[in-house]
């Protein structure tokens, strides 16, 4: 196990460098630069800047350079946030996205778990009905819809909670951006739980469990397990991109996050912030898949790595 | 017992007819009543969006600047309370004081009091404003000073209201579902054209192709895709319907996955075996045998596609990076309506209540498809 593990690490550094060869000279490609103004700079301020970012050396030399400060953990000052390396955004911000995006993931494999085996358990009773409907729901309606009827109904009218506002991660605050974040993810786990432990809760091991007269929670515990295997490759994906901040959760509710530096950075052509986020992304994806597989191997003993 | 014994004269006239697995999808679609209800209601949407807009008699992007923000109502604007103050503010326009204002069905009589006599050119003003046409004098009496104008009054129907720059929501909401059904589809049709020959080719040539095909598109996943979309909008400036083929040139790499899938299966049947004997060109077999039988996943695919693109196009409207003014997007209603909730609610209401409906049939009609031509999946 330990060896394939290693192995599988050794094989995203490539993969690695691939994406971030792509991305680099992608995001160089495109027209316009950092420090483009509505009124353009003076020409001797421009070059000052430039040399100063180190951009006016040939692309490959910076594109060298920028490879060898990420090996030693140095992603570059942010062009646009002046005062803050990209680095420091990223320790500020990350702690964020990721208390949300893992307090969603956590509420959503509960909930939705519970909500699919039920619903599987009681099949083509009300409970099930009840459940495919709301998955649907969770599933279509846009999370930029669900956020502010949450706040006007939660924020305003019943005065709950915090409209906005990180406040220094009070749970108040956590309540809304964590419920808006998990919805969809409770409609899909629910809707994948209650498919999968349906066809399971029919195979031949359960079959035979019951026939032994076993109790049913451990049915359920078994059928659950098995149950389990497409929610887990499903999560994977899903958990890289929760955890790595949503653009859209973090500009309604005003949140510190790093979903936002995506899009500021790519239209400001901060190029070391896109740079940033997406090895931060892609290194949260390959870690992710990495763990699908070997939670695949620990619950599946038919799977072996080795 | 004798003629119990034969079988009625009918039944053996018809010769035994063979029912095809798209027939017999069919049949299966017909029975599924959510998907049959959603096909009707999308086509009565997708209908309204297109004729709606010529019927309700309001351009897209005309401007009523004195029915800012109106709430949706059944009923005629102006409303009996609106009228009052409007006539009165139109009176000041013209220099005047408005007296005895009467309002006699779709008419309004009211005398203009002015301290200097009152310019009759000035009238134009009533015409001017939304609320009414053009007025026309009945008396005057000193020396111009007062004059009773006859003022008629123009009805105007906001079923959804109007947004902040007093534009119609309903033919609005119309337009916007128009274009972002268009972009659906239009992503969707290049997202299934790519993805498809894509994976059949793949699936079909195997071995050292298959192998380095399959890792550009596994290397195009772990690209962040949110990414590749915003640099897409970088490159192709705010042109939506470049930037829709290139969403959609983003979208196919599971479309790729799914066809590579079936076509590994394909490629072993006999019929594409017995077409390589008979000495087929490759693409040939790929487009004949192949692509074709691999349709029924991609046509429930695409259903499921469609909806995905309209929410990606949401999304990036949202941010501000899709359709531009005048021109609008479900996506862009929805985000104006969500930085006006307070207040104007149905501003959010109704373009929302449009989205999640034109989903939830979309939706139903993927699960209806599936269930239809996947009858072991259900």
């Amino acid at each position: 196990m330990l060896s394939y593990i290693l192995r599988r690490l050794l094989s995203a550094i490539p993969t690695l460098l691939l994406i971030v060869t792509i991305a680099f000279f992608l995001i160089r490609l495109a027209p316009g630069g950092p420090f483009d103004l509505e009124r353009p700079l003076e020409a001797k301020v421009m070059e000052n800047l430039n040399k100063i970012y180190q951009l006016d050396k040939p692309l490959i030399e910076q594109y060298w350079l920028y490879l060898s400060a990420v090996v030693r953990g140095d992603f570059g000052p942010s062009f646009i946030l002046r005062d803050f390396t990209v680095g420091e955004l990223f320790a500020r911000g990350l702690p964020v996205s990721m208390t949300l995006g893992g307090l969603a993931l956590s509420f959503a494999i509960l909930v939705g778990g519970t909500l699919g085996a039920v619903a599987a358990l009681r099949q083509n009773s009300l409970i099930d009905y009840v459940v495919t409907g709301m998955g649907a729901l969770g599933l279509t309606i846009p999370n930029f819809v669900v956020a502010p009827v949450l706040q006007i109904v939660l924020g305003l009218a019943l005065a709950w909670l915090p409209i906005a506002g990180w406040n220094g991660g009070a749970p108040l605050n956590l309540v809304m951006p964590v419920i808006v974040l998990a919805l969809p993810q409770i409609a899909v786990v629910a809707r994948m739980t209650r498919a999968a432990m349906i066809e399971n809760l029919r195979s031949n091991h359960i079959r035979t469990l019951r026939s032994l007269g076993l109790p049913s929670l451990t049915i359920v515990v078994h059928a659950l397990r098995g149950a389990a295997l497409p929610v887990i490759s499903y999560l994977g994906p899903a958990a890289a991109a929760l955890l790595t901040g949503s653009v859209v959760v973090e500009t309604i509710f005003g949140l510190p996050g790093i979903g936002r530096y995506f899009v500021e950075g790519a239209l400001n052509r901060d190029y070391t912030l896109v740079m940033g986020t997406v090895v931060v992304v892609a290194v949260f994806v390959l870690l992710f898949n990495l763990v699908v597989d070997i939670l695949y191997a620990i619950i599946d003993p038919r799977i072996r790595y080795d | 017992m004798v003629e119990g014994a034969v079988l009625p004269a009918e039944v053996l006239k018809d010769p035994v007819v063979g029912r095809s697995l798209w027939a017999e999808a069919r049949g299966r679609l017909v029975r599924n009543r959510a998907a049959i209800t959603s096909i009707i209601v999308l086509g009565f949407i997708a209908l309204a969006c297109i004729f709606g807009p010529l019927l309700t008699g309001h351009p897209f992007d005309k401007v009523y600047p004195d029915y800012v923000k109106v709430p949706a109502s059944l009923e005629a604007y102006p409303k009996a309370d609106q009228i009052e103050p409007n006539v009165e503010r139109v009176a000041s326009r013209v220099r005047a004081k408005a007296e005895n204002i009467a309002v006699e069905g779709d008419k309004i009589r009211v005398t203009l009091v002015g301290q200097r006599p009152i310019d009759e050119r000035l009238l134009a003003y009533f015409e001017r404003s939304d609320l009414f046409g053009a007025a026309k004098v009945t008396e005057r009496a000193d020396e111009g000073r007062r004059m009773v104008v006859d003022v008629p009054i123009k009805r105007n129907y906001f079923f959804f209201g109007t947004d902040t720059n007093g534009r119609d929501l309903l033919t609005r909401t119309m337009k916007a579902g128009q274009v972002s059904l268009a972009i659906g589809l239009l992503a969707t049709f290049v997202a299934i054209v790519i993805g498809v020959i894509y994976g059949a080719t793949s699936g079909y040539l195997g071995g050292r192709a298959d192998l380095i095909m399959m890792r550009a598109v596994d290397v195009l996943y772990s690209l962040p895709f949110i990414f590749f979309v915003i640099m897409l909008v970088v490159f192709f400036g705010r042109n939506f319907v470049l930037m829709f083929i290139a969403v959609g040139a983003v979208e196919w790499l599971d479309m790729a996955r799914i066809v590579r899938g079936q076509t590994l299966s394909i490629k072993r049947q006999e019929y594409v075996q017995a077409a390589e004997a008979l000495g087929v060109e490759t693409k040939g077999i790929i487009r004949r045998h192949v692509i074709p039988n691999t349709l029924g996943p991609v046509v429930v695919y695409m259903t499921l596609l469609v909806p995905k693109v309209i929410l990606l196009e949401s999304f990036l409207s949202f941010l501000g990076l899709g359709v531009q003014e005048p021109n609008t997007s479900l996506g862009v209603l929805i985000s104006e309506g969500a930085k006006n909730i307070q207040g104007a609610t149905w501003m959010l209401l109704y373009p929302s209540i449009t989205l999640v409906t034109i989903l939830f049939c979309l939706n139903f009609i993927g699960d209806g498809l599936r269930d239809a031509l996947d009858p072991k999946d259900r």
